[in-house]
């Protein structure tokens, strides 16, 4: 059996249609006053007025490398960012360290790493794969530029936009 | 010839249409788009001021957006002026005209201010005087209707299409009730001239609100009634003639795109927009004039600020047009406030409303106020 909703019974004066218009008219007008006094503002004029000051902790902004506290890169150019990255924004050319550099221990770091910002969905990914902790997702997010080869983030700019990074890498530590 | 009346009569002409309805109809594109974003708590177009950036400044002067209609309007001129290849050009090329042309030409007998004095003349603040306002607004207005049928019969295509039946239907089933509902008030003044019914109502009391003069009267009051109904009627039926929301049929963008103008550009869309606005506008000074006095300052009668003071008094006369475009303004806020409130009515609600409850109310109306206007002394 179908089951027949039934309808709201409307009184005569709730048929004119009048009372329901004025009380739309009153909800409007409210919001027209209240924005006129200037409360209901919700709208942030984004040039002039900017969100960075109330980012939250996990916001993913643009990915950059980082080095550790000796100065060491810690990226050791695995490649699975590169291999998870979606939209196959990253770039890696990996090399040999020399056996006379200090970190010659590490064995391989990237000779060249470079993130097609034009690409990136800014998803994180690169972020999670990384046994490493090298690359992270900064707070940057309006990353412009006039040229296709400027929005190339290659590997001086991506160490200069990410900085240093204390601490112990995750797989190294007991507690995690 | 009385070329002083001539030269008068250009100056009036001139004035009206590029001083004030022109002018007019652009702060109202702005005015919908402040209106519409304040009630839905946005801050709306608040950018466009004096471009100081092109004469090498730091920053652009905002102006709190003020500038707008002029950028939209350089817009709309620079755009290609786009004709498809599938119309039928002569009648799509002269439709939007046809829209804007009768809307403008309404504005003719409006009154739009007691009188004024120039160079030792008293001139009345009206194109032309004629003894049959309303029957001339509502003789004109109504053609605009072919602008927009034409429009959507010369695109060739069928959005356009559908607009324009919609827009005849709907237009021609609203004028009914917009004749019916305005007899009582003729009734009442027993003359068509709308110079003469505003100085009445600036003597004795507007027709809604009648205070002074004459007005205190058992059956000014009584009349009331009758005149309430009638003045809704009106309104609604304004509403529904220039094709503004909650009636906005013929161009409703859910359903047809943009209805009859959906293949105009550039200009030829302004056009239409223009006739909309100015439309509006004519609309809004309708209703000011015959149901709240015009020109004509509450109780100026008793402040010296009535129709007899502006003779001689230049300033009076101007206040009278400040007055009655204060009204207008007021009630195209009106338009636009029930735009971003009230949703669009279905096409059979709409043909519902228009033959079946506002044809016979206002014919019931008008039996009504010859009761009491017979009974009621």
């Amino acid at each position: 059996m179908a089951y027949t909703v039934p309808r709201p019974k409307l009184s005569l004066l709730e048929r004119t249609y009048f009372p329901t218009l004025i009380g739309g008219l009153k909800i409007t007008l409210g919001h027209f006053i209240r924005f006129v006094q200037g409360k209901g503002k919700v709208t942030m004029s984004y040039p002039e007025e900017k969100w960075d000051a109330s980012l939250p902790e996990h916001y993913r902004g643009a990915p950059t490398l980082v080095t550790d506290e000796h100065e060491r890169e810690r990226c050791v150019a695995c490649q699975l960012c590169e291999f998870i990255c979606p939209p196959r924004a990253i770039t890696i050319v990996p090399e040999q360290i020399p056996a006379a550099d200090k970190f010659a221990k590490v064995e391989k770091r990237p000779k060249a790493f470079e993130i097609d910002m034009i690409r990136c969905i800014y998803c994180g990914m690169c972020e999670e794969v990384c046994p490493e902790q090298a690359i992270f997702l900064r707070k940057d997010y309006a990353i412009t530029g006039t040229t296709r080869a400027e929005m190339v983030h290659d590997k001086t700019r991506l160490y200069e936009l990410g900085g240093i990074r204390e601490g112990l890498v995750n797989k190294w530590n007991p507690l995690k | 010839m009385d070329w002083f009346l001539i030269i008068s009569s250009g100056a009036k002409i001139a004035i009206i249409t590029f001083g004030i309805i022109l002018p007019m109809v652009a702060l109202c594109s702005l005015a919908e788009r402040k209106v519409s974003a304040f009630i839905q708590d946005r801050i709306g177009p608040n950018r466009v001021g004096i471009p100081m950036t092109l004469f090498g400044a730091k920053k652009d002067i905002a102006l709190l957006g003020l500038v707008q209609p002029l950028a939209d309007g350089l817009k709309f001129l620079l755009k290609e002026d786009f004709t498809p290849k599938h119309v039928r050009k002569f009648y799509f090329w002269l439709a939007p005209a046809l829209v804007l042309v009768p809307a403008l030409l309404t504005v003719g007998v409006i009154p739009f201010g007691s009188s004024i004095q120039v160079l030792g003349k008293q001139i009345p603040l009206v194109i032309a005087d004629l003894s049959i306002g309303p029957l001339f607004v509502f003789a004109i207005s109504s053609l605009g209707v072919y602008g927009i049928v034409l429009a959507g019969w010369a695109s060739n295509s069928k959005y356009p299409f559908l607009g324009g039946v919609r827009s005849s239907s709907q237009m021609i089933s609203y004028e009914i009730a917009l004749g019916l509902s305005v007899i009582p008030v003729l009734m009442i003044f027993g003359d068509m001239n709308l110079g003469s019914i505003v100085r009445f109502q600036d003597a004795n009391g507007w027709l809604l609100f009648p205070a002074w003069g004459s007005g205190w009267t058992l059956q000014r009051w009584i009349l009331l009634i009758p005149l309430v109904i009638s003045f809704v009627i009106f309104t609604v039926s304004i509403f529904a003639e220039t094709n503004r929301a909650p009636f906005d049929l013929p161009e409703c963008e859910t359903e047809l795109v943009a209805g009859y103008h959906t293949e105009y550009s550039s200009m030829k869309f302004a056009l239409f927009f223009l006739g909309e606005y100015a439309a509006m506008i004519v609309g809004s000074a309708l209703i000011v004039t015959l149901f709240l006095g015009g020109w004509s300052i509450p109780f100026g009668h008793y402040l010296g600020l009535g129709a007899a003071d502006a003779i001689g008094n230049w300033w009076v006369g101007l206040l009278h047009v400040g007055c009655f475009l204060t009204k207008v303004a007021a009630f195209i806020f009106f338009f636009m406030w029930v735009r971003w409130t009230v949703p669009r009515f279905r096409f059979d609600q709409l043909m519902r409303l228009g033959w079946i409850f506002f044809f016979e109310i206002a014919l019931a109306n008008v039996f009504l106020t010859a009761l009491i206007l017979m009974l009621v002394k």
